[in-house]
């Protein structure tokens, strides 16, 4: 699950990460209020207003802004709050704001010089353990440090029968070369984030930039934090962080009725059971000449409910010319489903778009008499080259 | 022959009692599996499908010499299922839970790795040796004894694959589901290293998807060691977009490496023959072999 940039800090805050102060408003007046008490409880002066919204690029796109007083705050809250932000990361359309984070600003001169780093935690599949990742290049986009000066980043492997060890934070923070107090500092913040890492069932944390103030505390400027879905259950005060506005709307509708979707830009919609043969299923309509719209996993208990649920959804995706639904029944019968699928069709009412069953398994051919035998615009197959065959065929009208 | 499980496997299910233990119990046994009982906490001393209950693994272990496990506990139980078998002397874990928090399976990966097990999964559909015996939930009616090993990282892609091979001819030596997850107890080069060690398998069929890097780690050392055995190779997700879980916790792409492009690129300078679609999977087998 991933979480705003207001939320992450808590958390870290929490954990005892020094962070970038703020407070996440919804109104431009609100947000003059919290510049204030921000001013009051910190003496920064300026402040930097952040859209929130789940995607990176956020400055580049306009969405964060440098207030040097109070009528600044309210003024640029007022462009950002409600603006559609587009970054590398939201697509064209962009994302809608609707809370910013009214931040202190910790850039302020002083004897020691400003430094911005960059630290991220996540798994290592490979290893089967847990890295830190830092590099000196603070600020920058990581996967192009790692494609122009690989030898910029360091990786410290965290064995999991003993947890981060003092020597290998202290091994961090000596190779981004600090010295002194700055050094104490980002050994303390590495434990702290590394602790909350763990503690908090995350699958990523990636703070960039980590700054050193001219004074030099470490601290986080920026927080991405993601949460390990499958944890969820033992952080019962996680489960309200999610955003629902942030997810597509088809997503949201999915997920309420058990359905693992994934909204794609292309014209033909798949149901499928298994994430394997989803993936695959949607290969094959890309090789059919046309383009998967959806990702559709309907798990191993598919019958006319669910098939009725993903139907409803892929027919409101209005790019969608066609629907190719591909079962493999092992367990689930396949007069089972294709009985399901002229239900579910029957409760619609009128599908505007040609359908393709292919259903194979368990008493595929009884399926595949039932949906032949039932009258409605459905085509049947039985391998998943016929289905392949007949998906191109709807697409090029010859069928 | 065959790899990790046989007619003389002695297997238990844990989380026996329950709607899927028992439901999946009841087809091995139909099936002809080895089933010698199951593991309930608190329920020991019982029967269940004709079966004793045991309080823990090690009792089923020490009394019907159990070497197999499958475990069907809810996802919250699931990893400390796996140590607890470890710990007992089980010597294959097949984990088909799906949803294990990824901490709790690195915990449990570092601690099965300190006994002598074999841990497949979690997240599979479990493992197959045709005609001989079933300890997963894959549908047993589509395979036929033949000669054509399997490893695969998604559950119904395997059953499309086992289908296409029984209508080619071919039929099945071991069908092994390695699982979806991030971390999984044995990755696609060891169990190709198995079937490649296996006399009576002639051929492997290697089903993977976006993420990771354990196909082009298999590849290599499929190359390394000669391309002993004809390969098919299929990687699921050549659509997939960046960035989005794609169902399986591990389906994902992260980085470059993790496309199905750069999977397959690097499987077919491996010597792999790399299907397009999965709908040729069949078909490529036999022409991998000479046979058409």
């Amino acid at each position: 699950m991933n979480i705003h940039e207001y939320q992450a800090k808590d958390i870290l805050k929490s954990y005892g990460v020094r962070i970038q102060e703020g407070i996440v408003v919804d109104t431009p007046a609100l947000a003059v209020e919290a510049a204030r008490e921000l001013t009051a409880k910190t003496g920064s002066q300026w402040h930097v207003i952040k859209a929130q919204i789940h995607a990176g690029g956020r400055g580049k796109g306009g969405g964060v802004k440098l207030a040097k007083n109070l009528e600044e705050v309210r003024e640029k809250a007022e462009q950002i709050l409600g603006m559609q932000l587009i970054t590398h990361q939201t697509g064209p359309e962009g994302k809608k704001v609707n809370k910013v984070l009214i931040a202190e600003d910790v850039y302020y001169p002083g004897p020691s010089e400003i430094k911005e780093y960059y630290i991220s935690i996540l798994l290592d599949r490979g290893t089967g353990s847990n890295v830190i990742m830092a590099s000196t290049e603070g600020g920058m986009d990581i996967e192009e440090v790692a494609e122009h000066s690989p030898e910029k980043i360091i990786k410290e492997w965290i064995d999991p029968r003993v947890g981060l060890q003092q020597f290998q934070a202290r091994k961090v923070a000596f190779a981004l070369g600090l010295s002194g107090d700055a050094f104490k500092e980002m050994v303390k913040f590495i434990n702290a984030l590394y602790k909350a890492y763990v503690e908090t069932d995350s699958s990523m944390f990636e703070i960039n930039p980590v700054l050193k103030t001219s004074d030099n505390k470490i601290l986080a400027v920026d927080a991405k934090v993601n949460l390990d879905d499958n944890a969820l259950y033992r952080h019962a005060d996680f489960i309200p962080l999610r955003d629902v506005t942030e997810e597509d709307p088809l997503e949201v509708e999915a997920s309420a009725n058990d359905l693992n979707y994934v909204k794609l830009d292309g014209n033909v919609g798949c149901m499928v059971n298994g994430a394997g043969l989803a993936m695959a299923t949607m290969d094959i309509i890309k090789l059919s000449g046309g383009d998967p719209a959806n990702f559709l996993d309907v798990g191993g208990g598919a019958n006319a409910k669910t098939v009725e649920a993903g139907f409803r959804i892929i027919l409101k995706d209005p790019n969608v010319k066609a629907i190719l639904i591909n079962i493999f029944g092992g367990i689930v019968r396949c007069d089972r489903v294709a009985t399901g699928v002229v239900e579910a069709y029957k409760a619609i009412g009128e599908i505007p778009v040609p359908i393709i069953v292919r259903l194979q398994g368990t008493n595929a051919a009884e399926g595949a008499k039932i949906i032949d035998e039932s009258g409605l615009k459905v085509y049947s197959a039985v391998l998943l080259k016929e289905a392949a065959e007949k998906v191109e065929k709807v697409l090029n009208g010859t069928i | 022959m065959s790899v990790l499980v046989n007619k003389n496997s002695k297997v238990i299910v844990q989380g026996f009692t329950g709607s899927e233990g028992t439901f999946h119990a009841q087809q091995m046994i139909e099936y002809g599996t080895n089933v010698v009982g199951g593991v309930t906490p608190g329920k020991g001393g019982s029967t269940h499908l004709d079966r004793p209950v045991f309080n823990t693994v090690l009792e089923a272990v020490q009394q019907a010499g159990a070497d197999t496990s499958i475990i069907f506990v809810p996802p919250a139980f699931a990893a400390d299922a796996i140590m607890e078998s470890a710990d007992a002397g089980i010597k294959v874990i097949i984990c088909i839970t799906e949803g294990i928090p990824t901490k709790d399976m690195i915990y449990a990966k570092e601690y099965v790795k300190t006994k002598n097990v074999r841990l497949i999964g979690p997240n599979c559909p479990g493992v197959m040796t045709a005609g001989e015996c079933k300890v997963g939930i894959m549908p047993a009616f589509i395979f036929t004894k033949g000669k054509i090993g399997i490893v695969s990282k998604s559950g119904t892609l395997t059953y499309e694959a086992v289908d296409q091979l029984t209508k080619a001819g071919l039929g099945q030596t071991t069908a092994i589901g390695i699982g979806g997850d991030p971390i999984i107890g044995t990755t696609t080069k060891e169990a190709v290293e198995l079937l490649m060690e296996d006399p009576e398998t002639e051929g492997i069929v290697m089903i993977g998807e976006i993420g990771g890097g354990m196909e082009a780690e298999a590849a290599r050392w499929i190359k390394a060691t000669g391309n002993k055995k004809p390969v098919v190779g299929f990687i699921a997700g050549q659509t997939a977009p960046k960035g989005r879980r794609m169902g399986h916790a591990g389906a994902i792409i992260g980085g470059a490496d993790d496309t199905a492009a750069a999977k397959m690129a690097i499987m077919r300078e491996c010597g792999i023959h790399v299907v397009d679609s999965p709908a040729n999977i069949g078909e490529t087998m036999l022409v991998a072999l000479g046979l058409k």
